[in-house]
């Protein structure tokens, strides 16, 4: 159990490394060190301003979705939840495709607005889960995420399905998610806005611990039940949102990372949290990676990777630990 | 250290009337107390005003001499241990790290676990009878084992109260009497318990004093020979009883049969 976790942090630097060495023009490992070497040249260039921000900017989305999911699986007792599950990803197009068809020109337009999109649903899915005016039921929060999520699905598909052509496509790219966008000031906007939820989750680890046991139980043991659903709730939706505004959405990571995870090393989250950051990371690092090189000079959606690459690798998981 | 509940009441919405209707019983420092009464008589509801996870209508419940609302949740989780009725856990937690979480009340969001509080983990597992299981998942217990674990959860809290709501109900006979001489024993040396069970034989046989309640009132409170009588347990549980005297002349109840 410890040497599994002792693997993850190697697995994660492999990853970043590989997620540099190769690419749609080809420095290759070999071209690597002279980039490093020699910052200035071409290669330097592309390693420094285009392959950096971006491989540590699916590193850390990675990170956050992986998180979201597992704390979301705890919040909510079931395992299905996933980053999306609370209305965010509904929200988020929502507002995307807006911006999108409004043919909004700054570079932040369409993220800003998928921002906001994001957090209007997160309060709104809230309201509709606050039982008698104080008390958050997480099942009814499901359940308030699923239909605040059909109806801003339905809102962006009547407007895609009105928009002309070249809109359309980049809408439905923008859904399926990726990392074409990135840049070193995408990676500092993400870092900004995920640090204080990060962190709050990371202490909150105790209290999921004790609320695998139930919410009754879990009080006798030390949990203000409400005061750390809603901050679980608000953190791991904010980390979603910064996480949708920079990359689209990505599907996939946040559900079966934390679970595979979960199977490996057991549900206490004070070792779950960091060993799934570290898994998500690395995880997204090489699908993006996969994403960018497997069709050269296009490039796939990173989502539909995780999952043509996650859903067989789960399900061999799941199958090795249920015998 | 006590637990009391000053005229208690609960409204629960809808209902006509109330779940509890102005109860009041105090648990002390070395005394077993049972809490006894039907199905549906508000023992849990009690148990959960007195604790501070039900909002109460009408009363108060203090701990230690302070309202329980008063209390920060893991202040009071170092003082009062709980085995609810029912608990299912979503994920398969180790026996060993089900019981680690009853230290939690005693560490910080950050701090690490020391090999103190294994020791106080080994201990309650070791009384508990359930050392053996330690790298099991729950998902491979029995429902005995799990209630064993559960209790020996409350036991590494190391609290000043216990609070037990059926503890008995899965627990195969050797264990159910090892069970009840363990909570005995702690008692003896100062613990308070609030014991909650409809088993009235081993309320009896264990309980310093018993309370017994139907339909949300305190139908009578004393000595366990002064609330097995046959004429209140027909009346209150319905059904016609008779009362003998156990080996360690402790009153003991025996249902009748309808004459044919």
């Amino acid at each position: 159990m410890t040497r599994r976790m002792a693997l993850l942090p190697v697995a994660a630097v492999l990853a970043i490394v590989a997620g540099l060495a190769f690419g749609a023009s080809e420095p290759g490992p070999a071209g690597l060190v002279s980039a490093v070497r020699d910052p200035g040249s071409i290669p330097g260039q592309i390693l420094l301003q285009l392959r950096l921000p971006r491989v540590l900017l699916a590193f850390a989305v990675g990170s956050g979705l992986g998180v979201t999911g597992a704390v979301l699986q705890a919040l909510v007792r079931n395992p299905l939840a996933d980053p999306y599950l609370l209305g965010l990803s509904g929200g988020a197009g929502l507002g995307a495709v807006i911006a999108i068809a409004a043919a909004v020109t700054s570079p932040w337009g369409v993220p800003v607005a998928a921002f906001l999109g994001a957090i209007g649903a997160v309060l709104l899915v809230y309201r509709v889960s606050l039982v008698g005016g104080r008390r958050l039921d997480p099942r009814v929060l499901l359940l308030g995420g699923v239909v605040v999520g059909a109806f801003a699905g339905a809102l962006m598909s009547a407007i895609i399905s009105l928009s002309p052509a070249p809109q359309l496509r980049s809408a439905w790219l923008w859904l399926m998610g990726g990392f074409g966008g990135a840049s070193w000031q995408a990676l500092a906007v993400f870092g900004a806005y995920s640090a204080v939820p990060a962190v709050l989750l990371f202490v909150s680890a105790r209290h999921l611990d004790l609320l695998v046991l139930g919410e009754e139980t879990a009080q006798y043991l030390g949990t203000d039940i409400e005061r750390i659903k809603r901050m679980v709730y608000f953190a791991a939706s904010l980390l979603t949102a910064a996480a949708v505004a920079v990359s689209g959405v990505i599907g996939f990571v946040g559900l079966v990372v934390p679970h595979a995870v979960r199977l490996m090393i057991g549900p206490l989250h004070v070792r779950l949290l960091p060993a799934v950051a570290l898994a998500s990371g690395a995880f997204l690092v090489l699908a993006d990676l996969v994403a960018r090189t497997v069709v050269r000079p296009l490039e796939l959606p990173v989502g539909v990777v995780t999952a043509v690459v996650g859903v067989p690798l789960f399900v061999v998981l799941l199958r090795r630990t249920q015998r | 250290m006590i637990l009391e509940a000053r005229e208690v009441t609960v409204r629960y919405p809808g209902a006509t009337y109330p779940a509890l209707d102005a109860v009041s019983l105090r648990v002390e420092a070395g005394q077993l107390l049972a809490l006894v009464g039907p199905n549906g008589s508000g023992k849990t509801t009690l148990l959960r005003a007195l604790l501070g996870t039900l909002p109460v209508d009408g009363g108060e419940a203090l701990v230690d001499g302070r309202p329980v609302g008063g209390w920060a949740r893991q202040e009071l989780s170092r003082l009062v241990g709980v085995v609810t009725q029912r608990e299912e856990p979503w994920a398969p937690l180790r026996v060993e790290e089900t019981v680690l979480l009853g230290r939690y009340p005693h560490l910080g969001a950050l701090s690490p676990v020391t090999s103190a509080d294994w020791a106080v983990v080994r201990a309650a597992l070791e009384r508990c009878d359930v050392w053996h299981l330690r790298e099991r998942t729950l998902d491979a217990l029995s429902g005995g084992e799990w209630q064993r674990v559960r209790i020996a959860r409350a036991l590494a809290q190391e609290p000043k109260v216990l609070v037990l709501d059926e503890p008995a109900v899965a627990l195969d006979l050797r264990h159910e009497m090892e069970v009840m001489e363990l909570v005995r024993e702690l008692v003896r040396g100062g613990l308070a318990c609030l014991l909650i069970t409809h088993h009235l034989n081993l309320a009896a046989r264990y309980a310093h004093r018993m309370v017994l309640l139907a339909c949300g009132q305190v139908v009578a409170g004393g000595a366990p020979a002064d609330i097995l009588r046959p004429d209140v347990v027909s009346r209150v549980f319905g059904w016609p009883v008779t009362v003998l005297e156990g080996p360690d002349r402790v009153p003991q109840l025996f249902p009748l049969r309808p004459e044919p």
